[in-house]
Order: structure tokens, then sequence, then C-alpha cells
């Protein structure tokens, strides 16, 4: 199991062998510095030009009508008086012409249209209009009149198993037999132990909301489409587009040269493409269609809700024994996929020869899920990392302790294969040592009204292997500058800047002599999307193929030049030099074969990943917290994430990945959640950033120690990389969830750890409830 | 009612003639006019509120980053909208639109100021700065230099909003501690979360100002 096939559907698709020699790297001149971003400027001047920033002459602005019931069928849609306003260019709607496009699929079959007369949660596409200015296209919306039968809906996960719940797909609401998953022998793992504790978990449904909301600019020539998309894979967008579309797929380009965030939800094509080009196809000018941040609530994923309940045994020296997992989630209406990967952790993170989790997807009329960073992850460690230091207390060993008697160097997930690297007990040791653990967790909480406390968990993300396929072209121009050309796209965590580095290592350019090409269909390499924290370590192998590429042909014509075989030549700072006699060099620039053919041209390929090995990232938090047991307030005092993600390409973006993770981990522990009317309406009722609420400039604590580890990975790629962008938000939640535990005795298993929640626990402490 | 207020000097800063209450009586008729033009003219028209046909456009004229524009504006058109769809000024960005999380934010007068809460009309008379405003040519301001050195984002989005929040905060703060930045930040979200490197930024800038002599 890889991140390339919990990605992809199909075939994985494949690149050549690479075959340059790429040796590992000893000793590095520019990877691993803290340098900043070769975008930098563009980025705080305000000059990167967004999707959402491009104007095009003649550009018409587009906005969709969304069904407000949570379920719901069609009646009619009346455009007449909206096709009259002023400004007005176009309305479509399922009768339009062209607009019968058929959507979401199960497997190959379509199984509902664009604008399906069947709406299925609050906030699905029933029409659209394009006019010319975004407030007359508002009034367009407004004024189109709907007619719907409303129908009886569920937006619970329990209810909707209940007999008699009405149907959100034709054959009932579950979504599929439980994925069960089994090995060892439970009972007899149970009856070994001195300790069996079992708990259940809840974990609240959140949702991504990067600041750049969804949408794209649409654009015909022709039968040629271009769109400017924000997305984290302009790939995925043109295959889409040209089967929706019947177009060749030379015909749709699509770019995205910066994203303002994705965190997953720009992985999968919305229909707000589609509609935007059937729009500027139906009025032959330019469309930007952008969602509002209310609609980017709705209907452009989640991390869904999961409740789970967790089983463990330990023996009194710290053995785990036997773990019995069960998890239920739900995709909404469309995905079949609410526990995706939830139980991954359970099964490969700890050693433990007695396993078994059962995993159950419910259908409900809300918005579809969608990855969203370490999909599954920060809520099975929210389970596991609680009921380890639950094990840990009871035993009367530290938590960490715990963790190291039970690490292992093989993917038991996986069927017992080895990890090319783990620096899961590096990271365990360095982290605590360097966050002062045994002493902070030795002093008193305080006699109130604020308590301290600390709590620590540790993780594993099952993919940020990276793999085939890449394809990286460097152009080395005769004055020693340089021009990248890659698919992939920058969502802002340092790709350009990580692929420049490499290009830098190997050819001896400045980083200012290197111009990037990204992310665009029409003058890019094929690319799969970037996330799973895969592009680093699937891109970065490529780019220094390329570059190596270019300098093995450079040395072959200085060779011819300088009477000498090229294997004894190396490049260095712009002079080509020999190894075996220093005086026999020569300016790259003054190699006359490179002077006429004025830039050589190299192409990377990434190579397959070891057989039978697994390449995973791992990481351990740790963190204080202080708790006003009066009003149950918690505030982050300091943080700490200690991360094996394998070599660290930039020392500032690394280091930036891990503050962005555990902010968005406080967030997730501490205050998001969708809040669905379960009872009138089945609505949405807090699809904003003031009653949806993510962390602030004043919620983050002071002090974020970024610790990394580097395990000094030969075997994963040739660059040492694993990803780093998706475990740093694994544990932060579970590890708050302990420190509030250490500072008040109160275990809360539902998030978000909220004023009203904790007051609850600390009043049934007080009363010896719990 | 625009009330002068003071920094923790106790110089007085103009506000601009722009107070809060001002402020949600003039969003209020926004509102109303988007409002009016789904019911039907004249609905729910509260006593003392101005009614404005929404397609009505009116000449005004705008200082923006030291440059006159003149213009035609519909009443309702927000000074975001203005700013990146008409003026070509696409630095400030599009968040929510709703005042939640400062990706607009703009000078008006020298403070910073959400552009989507703020209608063009009422930025007639003021000086607006964008962060385009910051540049010297194709030089970076201090607050943007300081961004740069110390990675104060990731994807950029935000980056444009808190850069100006941050020009605002130093053009009223010399040398503010952590709490201040804090609460001079703490409208502008970054999902991204690179919080720590902006307040190291924020600080940078602080510095980078000083030693050219404390102006912007």
């Amino acid at each position: 199991m890889n991140d390339g096939l919990y990605y992809l559907a199909g075939a994985l698709p494949a690149t050549p062998d690479p075959t340059q020699e790429q040796p590992p790297w000893e000793t590095t001149e520019v990877v691993g510095k803290a340098l900043p971003r070769i975008d930098a400027y563009e980025r705080v001047s305000g000059t990167a030009e967004f999707p959402s920033d491009v104007a095009l002459p003649g550009m018409l602005y587009g906005a969709i009508v969304r069904c407000p019931h949570a379920h719901a069928r069609v009646l009619g849609v009346d455009t007449r008086n909206a096709e009259k306003m002023p400004g007005v260019w176009a309305v479509a709607c399922d009768s339009t012409p062209g607009a019968d496009l058929p959507w979401h699929f199960a497997g190959d079959e379509p199984i509902a249209r664009l604008f399906d007369p069947h709406c299925r949660y609050a906030g699905e596409a029933v029409a659209a209009v394009a006019a010319e200015t975004p407030y007359q296209a508002w009034d367009a919306v407004r004024a189109i009149a709907v007619d719907y039968e409303v129908l009886p809906f569920v937006v619970d996960e329990n209810e909707a198993l209940a007999p008699g719940a009405p149907e959100v797909r034709d054959g009932g609401n579950r979504a599929g037999e439980p994925q069960v998953y089994e090995r060892g022998d439970l009972s007899q793992g149970f009856a070994e132990a001195d300790v069996v504790l079992e708990e259940h978990y809840h974990t609240a449904c959140v949702i991504h909301t990067p600041l750049e909301s969804h949408g794209c600019v649409a654009r015909w020539d022709g039968n040629q489409l271009t769109l400017w998309e924000s997305s984290q894979g302009v790939y995925a967008v043109q295959s889409r587009l040209a089967r929706a579309f019947d177009l060749p797929l030379s015909h749709v380009r699509v770019i995205g040269h910066y994203v303002g965030g994705g965190f997953g939800s720009k992985l999968a094509t919305g229909k707000f493409s589609p509609i935007a080009a059937l729009l500027a196809r139906k009025t032959g000018r330019p469309v930007r269609l952008f969602l509002t941040r209310e609609e980017t609530f709705l209907c452009m994923g989640n991390r869904p809700a999961n409740f789970m309940r967790l089983k463990a045994g330990v023996k009194k020296d710290g053995t785990l024994t036997a773990l019995e997992f069960e998890g239920l989630g739900s995709g909404g209406a469309y995905s079949g996929s609410g526990t995706g990967i939830l139980d991954w952790q359970i099964r490969d993170l700890y050693r433990c020869p007695n396993v078994r989790t059962e995993c159950h997807n419910v259908y409900i009329h809300a918005g579809e899920q969608r990855p969203m960073r370490a999909p599954g992850h920060p809520q099975g460690s929210w389970a596991l990392e609680q009921m380890l230091d639950a094990l840990a207390e009871k035993i009367g060993i530290d938590p960490v302790e715990l963790r190291l008697q039970n690490l292992t160097a093989v993917s038991q997930g996986r069927g017992d294969i080895p990890y090319t690297s783990t620096g899961f007990k590096e990271c365990l040791e360095r982290g605590a040592e360097e966050f002062g653990w045994t002493r902070a967790k030795s002093r008193s909480a305080g006699k109130g009204p604020i308590v301290r406390g600390v709590g620590m968990a540790g993780c594993l993300w099952i993919a940020g292997a990276g793999g085939p396929p890449s394809t990286v072209i460097v152009k080395y121009f005769v004055d020693g500058s340089v021009n990248l050309n890659m698919g992939a796209s920058d969502l802002g965590t340092g790709t350009k800047t990580v692929m420049a580095m490499v290009v830098a290592e190997e050819l001896g350019v400045d980083l200012d002599r290197i111009q990037i090409e990204h992310a665009d269909t029409g003058t890019t390499q094929f690319a799969t999307p970037s996330g799973g924290s895969k592009t680093v370590p699937t891109e970065s192998p490529a780019v220094r193929a390329a570059a190596i590429d270019c300098r093995d042909q450079l040395l072959a014509m200085a060779a011819e030049q300088l009477e000498v075989p090229a294997s004894e030549l190396t490049l260095k700072a712009g002079e080509v030099i020999s190894t075996k006699n220093p005086e026999v060099q020569i300016a790259v620039g003054d190699v006359e074969a490179f002077q006429r053919a004025r830039i050589v041209v190299g192409i990377g390929y990434r190579g397959p990943n070891p057989e039978d090995k697994a390449i995973c990232p791992f990481g351990a938090q740790f963190c204080e917290v202080e708790v006003n047991t009066r009003t149950g307030e918690v505030r982050v005092v300091r943080f700490l994430g200690a991360h094996d993600s394998g070599r660290v390409m930039n020392r500032k973006t690394f280091d930036n990945q891990v503050y962005g993770g555990i902010t968005m981990g406080i967030g997730f522990a501490t205050t998001e959640r969708r809040v669905l009317d379960r009872n009138q309406t089945g609505k949405m009722v807090n699809d904003n950033w003031h009653d949806y609420k993510i962390p602030t400039a004043m919620d983050i604590p002071a002090e974020i120690v970024s610790v990394p580890i580097d395990p000094g990975d030969i075997e994963c790629n040739t660059t040492g990389a694993k990803g780093v962008g998706e475990p740093v938000t694994i544990p932060t939640a579970a590890a708050i969830a302990n420190a509030v535990y250490h500072a008040t005795g109160v275990r809360v298993t539902e998030t978000p750890i909220n004023p009203t929640r904790l007051l609850e626990g600390l009043q049934a402490k007080k009363q010896g409830r719990s | 009612m625009a009330k002068n207020r003071e920094n923790k000097d106790g110089d007085s800063i103009e506000s601009s003639g722009l107070s809060r209450r001002d402020f949600l009586t003039t969003a209020g008729i926004g509102t109303l006019g988007m409002a009016a033009a789904g019911r039907g003219p004249a609905a729910e028209a509260r006593p003392g509120a101005e009614v404005v046909p929404p397609a009505e456009l009116v000449r005004i004229a705008l200082r923006v980053n030291g440059h006159t524009y003149r213009l035609l504006v519909e009443p309702r058109w927000s000074l975001l909208y203005v700013l990146r769809e008409h003026l070509g000024l696409s630095g400030a960005k599009a968040g929510c639109e709703r005042g939640e999380c400062g990706a607009c934010t703009v000078l008006i007068d020298e403070r910073p100021r959400y552009a989507c809460m703020t209608l063009a009309v009422e930025a007639e008379g003021t000086e607006i700065t964008t962060v385009e405003g910051l540049l010297d040519g194709e030089e970076l301001g201090a607050v943007q230099q300081a961004f740069m050195e110390h990675d104060g984002f990731q994807c950029g989005y935000c980056t444009p909003g808190q850069v100006m929040a941050v020009e605002g905060l130093l053009r009223a703060h010399s040398e503010p501690d952590l709490d201040t930045i804090r609460r001079g930040l703490s409208g502008n979200l970054c999902r991204c979360g690179a919080y720590p490197n902006i307040f190291r930024a924020a600080r940078r800038a602080d510095e980078l100002k000083r030693a050219q002599g404390g102006g912007s």
C-alpha cells in the first residue's frame, strides 16, 4: 500500500529508470541550508499571480445557485427573470444543452450529473450564471426561482445505520462491507495482558479552508480550453475536463503556478471547473468562477468525523499484547471513504502481534470528504496515543518509555517488511531531552485555578515515500544559468525552492540564476498531484537526475576539447576541472561545443522505490498546556516537534511545515468542528470563519521548536528525503489531550477540547463520576 | 462619530473619520442594497437608511498609493473589488469577503482596514496604501524584506494582508513586544500556520525600519 495507490485510480503510470548515476550525497553545499524561497519576492510583494488574480479582457464572473436543503428533488428551475437582468450573459442548469455532464462516479459508472435534480446535501449545484460583475452574477443567482420537493434527510452517522433511516443512495446507507484487518490471535493477546483498557473516542468533522478559495478562470479558443486553476495537480484537472468535454488531452491546458493553500482539498477536480468552462463556451468570453467562503465550507471537502473504540492489552513490563479497533465514519453523500486509513497507526506504529481493526463507512446527506492533511491519521492518533498514555499510567511507567518499549523496525501492517529507515526512537529520545520532558512531567500541576501539564504523542505517516512517475527537464544555458521545467505544484510548501537547491547542488549554479517553469500542462511534464507528502521525495530525485544529465553532457563536450576522458572531469563553480591534474581546467562558457549548442538539455526520471521495503516518515511531539479550571479554557504554552522526514532539504521551509502542522493540530484539538443541524434542517450552521474557528495569532504558543531527525536514509530515494507536510499534524491533538489530562486528571475523548466539554469533565471528576 | 485613538506613547492617531459605528451603518446600506435586488425595491428599509439603486453609477476619486484614480462605481462595490478588478491591484486578496480573514487588509489613512468591508464610495477622501504601495520601484519595502528573510508565509495568499497589518502596526508602534504583535495580527488568518515566522518578520521589520530612520 503506498500513497500512489491511495491517491490515483487505476494503474500507476511509470517513467523509465534513470540512467544517470546518483550516489548518495556525503556532504552538501546547498541542500539542507536555511535559504529564503526563490519565489519569496513574488509572494511578499503582491506580484504573484494566483489563479483568482487572473483577469482577462472581456472576462465575466460566474456564480452558482446551490440547494438550500439537505435532501431535495428539483422540480423546476425558472431562469427567465435572471436572463433579463442587466449584465447577465448566460444561465445554465440541468436542462441547458451541453450541461448534462456525468459527474460523480462509482468506479467508472456515472452516478450523478453536474446539475443533478436529486440534491443529496445542502450546497449541491443546481444552476449557474455568468455576468459582467460578480455583483450582477449574485443578483441573478437570487433571481433564479427553484422549485424543490424537500425530502427526509439524515446527517448523523449512527442514525444513518438505524432501520428506516432516509436513504442517501439507492441500496442503503452502508458504503460497502466493513473493512476488516487481522493478525495474530486477539483473545490470546488479551489473555497475556496484565492490564486491559477500553475506551470510546470521537473526533469532529473539520474543514480544510485554505485562504484562497476553490475556483478557476476558463477560456476557450475554438475547441481548445485553457484553465487557470487553484489546484494541487494540474494534470488531474486536465484529464477530468478532457473527459467531461470529450476533448483531446492536448487541447486542455491547465495552469496553476500559485496555489493559495490546499491541504488536500484541491487534489480532486471540483464542479466549478466544468461549470466555468460551460459558461465560457456559451458566452464566448472567459469566465472567472471562484467559490465564496461559505461554499467552500459546504462542498470542497472535509476530514470526516470518526467514532472509534479501542481496546488495548499491555504487560506490566510495557509490552503491548493486543489492539482491537473499531471505527465508523462517513465520506458524505458521494464518497464511501469515511474511514480511509483511519486504523493505519494502530496496525503499524507499535510492535504488537495481535491486532484486529474493523472500519464501517456510511453515507449521510452532507458534503463529500476530500483527503485532508494525513487523512485518517490524526483521528486514529487521537485514540491510539491517548490509550497509550492511559496504559502507561496504569502500569506506572513513563509514556515515552512505554513507546520506546514497543518500537519496531518492520512495517507490520504490510506483512513485516522492513522500513528503509526509522528515526522514531531518536524522535522520542531527542524530543524528550530537548523538551525537558522528565522534569516537566514530574512537576505538579499546581493548585489552580490555572493548572499546568505536559503531554506527548508519536506518529508515522503511511505515505511520504513518493515514487514514479516523474519527468523533469533542466535547461542549462551557455552563460551558466538554468531553467527548470517540472509539472508539480508548489502549494506553499517550498517545492520550487527545494528543487532549485537540488539543481544548484549538482551544477554549482547560484539560486538566483535558476528560473522555474512548473504546473502547466501546456509546457511542463506530467506530474501526479502534490499531496501525500510525496512531492519532494517524488520530484527531487528526478530533478537531480536531470541536473546530472546536463553535467554529464557538458563534461563529455569538455573532455573532447581537453583530450582527457570525461570520467576524470568534474564540474565546480562554473569550471570543468580534471581530478587527476587540477591544471587541466576550462570555464564552462569556454567549452566550444557548448558555445555552439547554446544550451544543454537534461532529462531526469524518477526511479522506482526499493522492492519489499516500506518508506515512512516518523515523529514525536511534546507540549505544555495551561488549563483554567474555572473557565475550562486551554492555553497551549509551548510545543516541540521532533520529526524524521529523512534529509532536511531546506531548514527554513522544513521548520515552517512543522509550525504549520502543529498550528493546524491545535485547531483540530481545541476549536474546530463542522456543526450540522441534525434535527431541523440538516444544514451546516457554521459555514464561515467567524463561527468555525481556526487558530489565529493569539492561539498558538510563543515557542514552537522544530527538531529534525535525519536517519541518513540512502535507500528511500537518491536524495534521502521523506515527506514532511502531513506527519507534522498527526500527533498534535493527542499530545494536547494528554497534556490536559496531566494538568487536570480529566480525559477528554471527544474533539474539540472546548471549555464546555472540559468544565463538564472537571465537574464530573469533582463529583467522583469519572 | 469619529474618535481619535491613542497609541501607547499617548500620541493621537487620526482614525480617518471611519469609526466602527459609521462603518456598520454604511455596511448595512450595502447589505440592504443587495437584498433589495432579490426581493424587489424598497424591501425592509430601516428608518434613516438611504436605499441606493444598485446599478446607479457614482463618480468618485480614490487616492491609492499616491495616485489619484477617477472612477465610476456602483455604491455597493467594495473597495477590494475596485482595487482588484478595476485598478489592477491584485495584491489585496479576497479570502472571505465578510471581514473574517484579513487577506484584503490595506492601510486607510495609515490604519489597517479590511478592504472587503469598506465600500469604495466611503474610501473617497482617504489615503489608501496597498501592498504594491510598499514597493519602491522593484525594491521591497522593509516589512516585505523581513517577511522574505524569515519565511513569514507558506502559500503566500494571506501574506499581502499580513504585511499590511504589520506595516500599520509599525507605523503606530515602534519596538512592539510579542503581545502587541499578536494583537496587531489577530485579524489576519494564516491557515498554513506560519505565525511564528510572521512574528519574527514583524520584529525584523521593526529593526529595519528603525535602521532606516523610522520612516516607512
